[in-house]
């Protein structure tokens, strides 16, 4: 190798990261400079901008435009501002690559992408980004599109970037969780896979996101950050094996259930009785989770299973945080039409958000502006108390069609159940 | 001329991969036919299938931006042990899927060699989710992996141990767009100063009117200056927040000094007990202090230690102060409440107390 002239810069702001116990990121780079490979010198330019940051408290890249052959997007190009004192480093892109469902590896595809990486890129490797991806730190331009190519061979695919459909991400959920009241994976697959020219051809407002989570305690963090947030749940009682919560009252003590489980129920839908049994009312029960978080063993979901769907989450940019809004507050997701017409509803939302939204606007931010009235008209679903706290309080809206609308209700109603 | 020079190769639309090739045997067999799970201890979980069949899980802190070699040690490590199979969580930790239980002690052994904190589970403080900082972004106004290194140092002990009332979530951004989230902890960089604008680029490099779309406040507006086309700022309007940075880098927000972090709490994702929250602002204009933030790791640790001590089991941070209320979290962290710390942003009047319910 010819890196043996390479004059390390001297890091000692970043030095400083390699004490300590956490495992240092700061180290990891030393380890890819000091390895004499062809990307080495790319590693030791890379750590000399960083220091120089550290010192200037700026940083040091801007954007551009890399992509690869035909998609429009998932390549993040960096170029740097300081290419003269930085050179080797000055062309850093990243590739968004879309992880397996549920981020399940062997260590030989592992050891794939490793290998992928040092022939094209950098040797450092993010798992994962925010945005739910591989992100496969450190490439220049020339080899974008073979380490893109290569990855490809392997299966892989580019993700999200821009305003398209963006990578998405499930919990571990059916894989190896109890709580766990649909399979993420089927349904996360479905659904972005065939909407992936939406991902790979930017032609959205702004960014969409999807995002499973198996039930409600929401280990993906769709309410929060997801456009859509699909989230396991159930609507008939919850299961309670009696042995099994009196081997608990035994273990922790009656006072403990009472503080912190019957205690802490949101809905004071839970009581220990005499008997030592816990007494469940289902009708008030809003599916938290609570007290089968804490009693794992004695208490698990009902059988009949299905998602809320909850719309419009994201971060702070441009209105302020949002969270998503209840607009399907229960469908089954277990046979393949179930999940058919998921898709096809998802894309309806899709559509609705690319032709009505303005440019840069979630569909949040969307949903505020035109109102959710307006929304649930454009995208086919009727009002239903669960998707608010509680009905209007301000008399300042027009109301000449109240009676023709709650008729349309009733009908709609009574249509529903002749069906039935 | 070759073939491959004629017709360039084009992608293969694989989408989303199938994980199952990749799943270990034992969560292929039983997907989503699992009972129910024990922590037998830090670090390390147990789930038991309706067929009987268990499956180990060892969790391991990493520094989320690996090199090869450290992929490649991890490997070994699951090849050894974990008949190769291995997943992440969404907070970057690495989890070891282990068919037998023999192999949990001999693995944690060996992580620990390796400088990896096992731990991350139940009532812990897991890794900190974060953001691409100056290593990567366009517009960072701090370091994340920085940021965070310096943290999971401080806070080492918890999370190889499970001794927190609930589990703690903490999140660090580098800009105020918040890529990083909601957590019962937030580190945020936050700006203090109105862009400086650099007028002899913005005509080249923007597009005026979408930059003038992208500021919250419509503080901006377009105005010749010298000359030339450009924008202006009118800075009484203008809340510092960087929405115009990314569109428009001659806007520059960040600033050796002007760059501060603010620490937010009580953000939830889950819905178990309360529902979803935003976290909430408790310390801002701390200095952005590289490498190792130690202003920042100060406050973070003194919010630990006040939950730590005075929270219920199971109560997370921001349940917990909604118990003991504001008041009592603002002594007990000894922060003064200050008017920076009343919202003034869209629906703020929802945030105000419109009750007598006062705690004394």
């Amino acid at each position: 190798m010819a890196n043996k002239d390479m004059k390390v810069h001297p890091t000692p702001m970043l030095d400083e990261l390699e004490k300590g116990p956490w495992p240092s990121f700061v180290t990891g780079l030393k380890r890819l400079r000091d390895a004499d490979k062809r990307y080495s010198p790319v590693v030791n330019d890379l750590l000399g901008q960083l220091e120089h940051s550290y010192e200037e408290k700026l940083g040091f890249w801007k954007g551009g435009a890399i992509s690869v052959l035909g998609y429009g997007a998932g390549v993040i190009p960096r170029f740097s501002e300081v290419p003269e004192e930085y050179p080797a480093s000055s062309e850093f892109h990243t590739l968004r690559i879309i992880p397996p469902a549920g981020y399940h590896y062997n260590t030989e595809v592992l050891r794939k992408l490793c290998d992928v990486w040092e022939q094209y890129g950098s040797g450092l490797i993010a798992f994962h980004g925010q945005s739910g991806d591989i992100m496969f730190q450190g490439v220049d331009s020339e080899n974008t599109q073979k380490a893109f190519d290569a990855l490809n061979e392997m299966g892989f695919d580019m993700g999200g970037a821009g305003p398209d459909l963006r990578t998405s991400m499930n919990c571990v959920g059916h894989a190896r969780c109890e709580m766990s009241c649909f399979d993420e994976i089927k349904v996360h697959r479905a659904v972005l896979n065939e909407y992936l020219d939406e991902m790979h051809r930017p032609a959205l407002p702004y960014k969409f996101k999807f995002k499973f989570s198996g039930c409600p305690n929401d280990c993906v963090n769709a309410i929060h950050r997801a456009d859509m947030a699909v989230i396991g749940t159930w609507r008939d009682d919850m299961k309670v094996d009696q042995a099994k919560v009196k081997e608990y009252v035994e273990e922790l003590g009656r006072d403990y259930i009472n503080e912190h489980v019957v205690g802490m129920c949101p809905s004071k839908s839970l009581k220990l009785n005499d008997k030592d049994e816990l007494e469940v009312d289902n009708k008030s029960c809003v599916r938290c989770m609570h007290c089968l978080n804490v009693m794992t063993k004695a208490l698990s979901p009902g059988d009949d299973k299905g998602v809320v769907i909850l719309i419009g989450g994201k971060r702070t940019l441009k209105i302020g945080d949002l969270m998503g809004t209840v607009i399907k507050p229960f469908v089954k997701m277990e046979t393949e039409e179930d999940i058919e017409a998921f898709v096809e509803f998802a894309g309806e939302v899709i559509d609705f958000f690319a032709e009505n939204a303005l440019e840069h606007e979630r569909t949040g931010e969307m949903i505020d502006r035109i109102g959710l009235p307006a929304f649930l008209e454009g995208i086919g679903v009727e009002p239903d108390p669960n998707m608010v706290l509680h009905p209007r309080q301000v008399s300042y809206v027009r109301t000449d069609d109240f009676q023709d609308e709650l008729e349309k209700a009733r009908a709609r109603k009574a249509s529903k159940e002749a069906a039935e | 001329m070759s073939e491959a020079a004629v017709k360039p190769r084009m992608p293969e639309e694989h989408g989303v991969p199938d994980p199952f090739p990749w799943m270990h045997p034992i969560m292929k067999k039983n997907y989503g036919q699992w009972d129910h799970h024990y922590r037998p201890r830090p670090g390390v979980l147990c789930h038991v299938a309706k067929s009987g069949d268990k499956i180990y899980t060892v969790r391991a802190g990493t520094q989320r931006q690996m090199d090869v070699f450290t992929i490649r040690k991890l490997c070994d490590l699951a090849d050894k042990y974990a008949d190769g199979h291995v997943r992440f969580t969404t907070r970057s930790n690495i989890e070891f899927l282990l068919a037998d239980e023999a192999n949990v002690e001999p693995l944690i052994e060996e992580l620990k060699e390796g400088g990896f904190p096992v731990g991350g589970t139940g009532n812990s403080v897991s890794m900190v989710s974060h953001t691409q900082g100056w290593l990567h972004c366009d517009i960072p106004g701090t370091d994340a992996s920085g940021v965070v290194k310096s943290l999971m140092d401080l806070m080492y002990d918890e999370f190889v141990n499970e001794e927190m009332p609930n589990r703690v979530r903490i999140t660090s951004s580098c800009c105020q767009i918040n890529c990083g989230g909601q957590g019962d902890i937030a580190i945020n960089v936050q700006y203090t100063k109105p862009p400086r604008i650099n007028h002899d680029l913005v005509a080249n490099v923007c597009e005026r009117p979408a930059v003038v779309a992208r500021c919250p406040v419509a503080a901006i507006r377009p105005a010749l200056v010298n000359g030339k086309p450009s924008l202006e700022v009118d800075e009484k309007k203008c809340v510092c927040c960087g929405a115009c940075y990314a569109p428009c880098p001659p806007m520059q927000i960040n600033g050796k000094e002007e760059t501060k972090i603010a620490i937010w709490v009580g953000g939830k994702h889950s819905n178990a007990r309360s529902k979803p929250a935003f976290h909430k602002l408790v310390m801002a204009g701390l200095p952005n202090n590289p490498p190792r933030w130690p202003e920042a790791g100060e406050v973070v640790m003194k919010i630990l230690r006040a939950y730590k001590e005075n929270a219920k089991d199971w109560e997370r941070i921001g349940e917990w102060i909604a118990r003991i209320g504001w008041p009592r979290f603002f002594e007990l962290i000894d922060v003064p409440f200050i008017k920076h710390h009343i919202d003034t942003w869209t629906y703020a009047r929802l945030t105000h107390n419109h009750s007598t319910h006062i705690q004394y």
